[in-house]
């Protein structure tokens, strides 16, 4: 087999690629939750966490902090294995997506070898995304069954069928974008959005106008999201599937939800704006060495994200929560429909028009 | 890999889900051991496929998943149903079907 | 040694003991994690096998939306180890030897076949592109109808899954 001859450069450098994409989601998910409590205070005309460094910045560091010390239950009539498998599913599934993102363009050194700002460049990326995040449902629905919490039960079943129903919308949202791409890989697809202008706009979303919406509104239910965060909704449920948790636990499960956030961000980015594609990136290209070039696009990519997560902190402060029988109703009687006529409307414009 | 192994992977696989669907009396066992007697014989089509360097025995496998999933929308809309009537899961309750 | 067979023996004990844990425990969300570790080795001969698109969509697919039904029926009965049929002896018993002597039989009649080897070569009939070909060529008409046997299956789900409702309204 010849994909398992590798050698040991290769292992270092995805090693070394590995560790800084962990690190640095782990590190933005948790400046994400300073970012939420301060887009909420300007919202409401607060002024949100001040105390603990210059504009509360050391803010993310002290509640980790707290939940670190904090005494760990386990309570007495739970599953006990799955209690503890719960969140730590939860964290695999947001860490494992960050993958097959492609962070940058290559990097070509003087001496001929590329690196590749990428860790799995698979034929099926996008497959491979819609995997992980089916999975992604298992570390609630776990946690919230083993719980034995009346609370944590009905929140995490929540999750589960409003995972399940937007999925659907999802995929069918994706396929009018695959049939414009006409590739599975990550990396192909943003390198067909190359620039920005080119005789006509390259990125997705002006080609897919509908099928972003559909995709952004099915990204908001699955990542638990305001207006659609029923399960965990403090009203009806308390605290949801986290009902039970302490300590360590609960901070994964709050992890989660934030690298989720970022990784998502990510990937809508890859898919419909251009990735790290910028306009005028070719001159850029011509005038900065090739390392330059590539700090500069990932440094693009990443404001990008940040631009879109504040988009969603900006909808979770405006929006009300949705009633669960129209979160249903949404869900399959207007995106699925809505999704699948985009997805005629495309495949009618590339037969008939494009070709 | 000789291709025996993976005939015999399946077959032990296959005789496990055959085993689990006479031993359990709990219906979503048995329907899950099913389930993996349909997951074994998928691994044999795609070790066929590699062999032969063929891929319709890929379709296959594709259409076997569509059965298998059909199956599992009615079948556990059944078994729901079932547990509603007599509140339990067990198979030998469904005797009752008989008077 | 090699990297393959290394992978391929630890895939193969990793099906076989998740496939007895799911025959083997009591409680039925634990079956249900055991056959998904299952199916996750099952994908793992997949992506061993060249067929990378197989492997996803046996994961999207089993592991991401049917093990998923089955954990949501099993929690919406609260069904754990307590309300698990208890079982006859006999029952059991008669079940492992007919299940051994059907894996007896079927081993002792493909023993002794011509030993094909599978090549280790990289294949491309597992790529999207290939499958997607065959699928709409060859297969087109199965691939209609499945879609239609999809369809009753979704209607039949939800004729089931109302008429009960219905019914026990009319009781009441």
């Amino acid at each position: 087999m010849l994909l398992l001859q590798i050698d040991t450069a290769f292992i270092i450098e995805k090693i070394l690629l590995i560790t800084v994409i962990l690190l640095g989601s782990l590190g933005i998910a948790m400046y994400l939750t300073w970012a939420e409590r301060k887009v909420a205070a300007v919202m409401q005309d607060r002024i949100g966490p001040a105390r603990a460094g210059i504009f509360g910045l050391l803010q993310p560091l002290a509640d980790g902090g707290k939940l670190f010390f904090k005494e760990e239950i386990i309570p007495d009539r739970s599953t006990r294995t799955l209690f503890i498998l719960g969140p730590a599913l939860a964290m695999l599934t947001a860490l494992m997506t960050s993958a097959v993102v492609p962070w940058g363009p290559d990097i070509t050194l003087e001496n001929g070898s590329v690196i590749r700002l990428q860790v799995a460049d698979i034929s099926i990326g996008i497959l491979f995304i819609f995997g992980v995040v089916s999975l992604g449902v298992y570390g609630v629905m776990l946690g919230g069954w083993a719980s034995n919490n009346k609370f944590s039960l009905l929140s995490s079943i929540r999750a589960a069928s409003q995972a399940i129903s937007y999925e659907l919308a999802m995929g069918l949202s994706l396929v009018a974008v695959l049939m414009m791409t006409g590739s599975l890989s990550l990396r192909e697809i943003v390198e067909q959005q190359h620039g920005f202008w080119d005789g006509y706009f390259t990125w997705n979303f002006f080609k897919q106008p509908l099928g972003f919406l559909i995709f952004l509104i099915c990204a908001f239910a699955e990542l638990n999201r305001a207006p659609f965060d029923l399960p965990e909704c403090e009203s009806e449920l308390n605290m949801g599937y986290h009902q039970e948790y302490s300590s360590m636990k609960l901070g994964f499960y709050l992890f989660a939800e934030y690298i989720n956030l970022f990784v998502s961000s990510a990937v809508i980015i890859t898919l419909f704006f251009g990735g790290y594609n910028f306009p005028f990136m070719d001159k850029v290209a011509g005038a900065a060495s090739p390392i330059v070039f590539s700090l500069i696009c990932v440094l693009i990519f990443l404001t990008k994200i940040i631009c879109c997560i504040l988009f969603f902190m900006f909808i979770r402060w405006t929006l009300p929560r949705f009633r669960y029988d129209q979160l249903m109703r949404l869900g399959w009687k207007s995106l699925i429909p809505l999704a699948l006529f985009n997805m005629v409307v495309t495949g009618a414009a590339i037969l008939w028009i494009f070709k | 890999m000789p291709i025996q192994y993976y005939l015999f992977l399946s077959l032990a696989l296959f005789c496990i889900g055959i085993m689990g669907t006479l031993m359990r009396r709990n219906a979503i066992i048995v329907f899950m051991c099913i389930e993996l007697m349909l997951n074994a014989v998928n691994l044999l089509m795609v070790a066929f496929s590699k062999m032969y360097n063929d891929a319709s025995a890929q379709i296959f496998v594709f259409f076997i998943m569509v059965v298998a999933a059909a199956e599992v929308a009615v079948g556990l809309a059944v078994i729901v149903m079932m547990y509603r009537k007599v509140h339990s899961v067990d198979i030998n309750i469904l005797n009752r079907l008989k008077h | 040694m090699s990297t393959y067979e290394i992978l391929f023996w630890f895939l193969t004990v990793m099906a076989l003991s998740c496939a007895l844990g799911v025959i083997l425990s009591r409680n039925p969300v634990n079956s249900v994690l055991f056959l998904i570790a299952t199916f996750f080795a099952i994908s793992g001969h997949y992506v061993l096998m060249n067929a990378q698109f197989l492997a996803i969509v046996n994961i999207i697919v089993y592991a991401g939306a049917i093990m998923v039904l089955f954990l949501f029926v099993i929690m919406l009965m609260n069904l754990n180890a307590d309300t698990e049929p208890q079982k006859n002896r006999l029952v059991q018993f008669a079940g492992v030897i007919s299940g051994g002597a059907l894996f007896l039989v079927v081993l002792a009649a493909l023993r002794t076949s011509s030993v094909n080897m599978l090549e280790q070569s990289p294949t491309d009939i597992g790529l999207i592109k290939n499958l997607g070909k065959t699928l709409f060529t060859q297969f087109v008409l199965p691939f209609e109808i499945s879609s239609v046997l999809f369809l009753s299956a979704m209607i039949g789900a939800v004729v089931i899954g109302k008429k009960e409702e219905a019914v026990s309204e009319v009781k009441q």
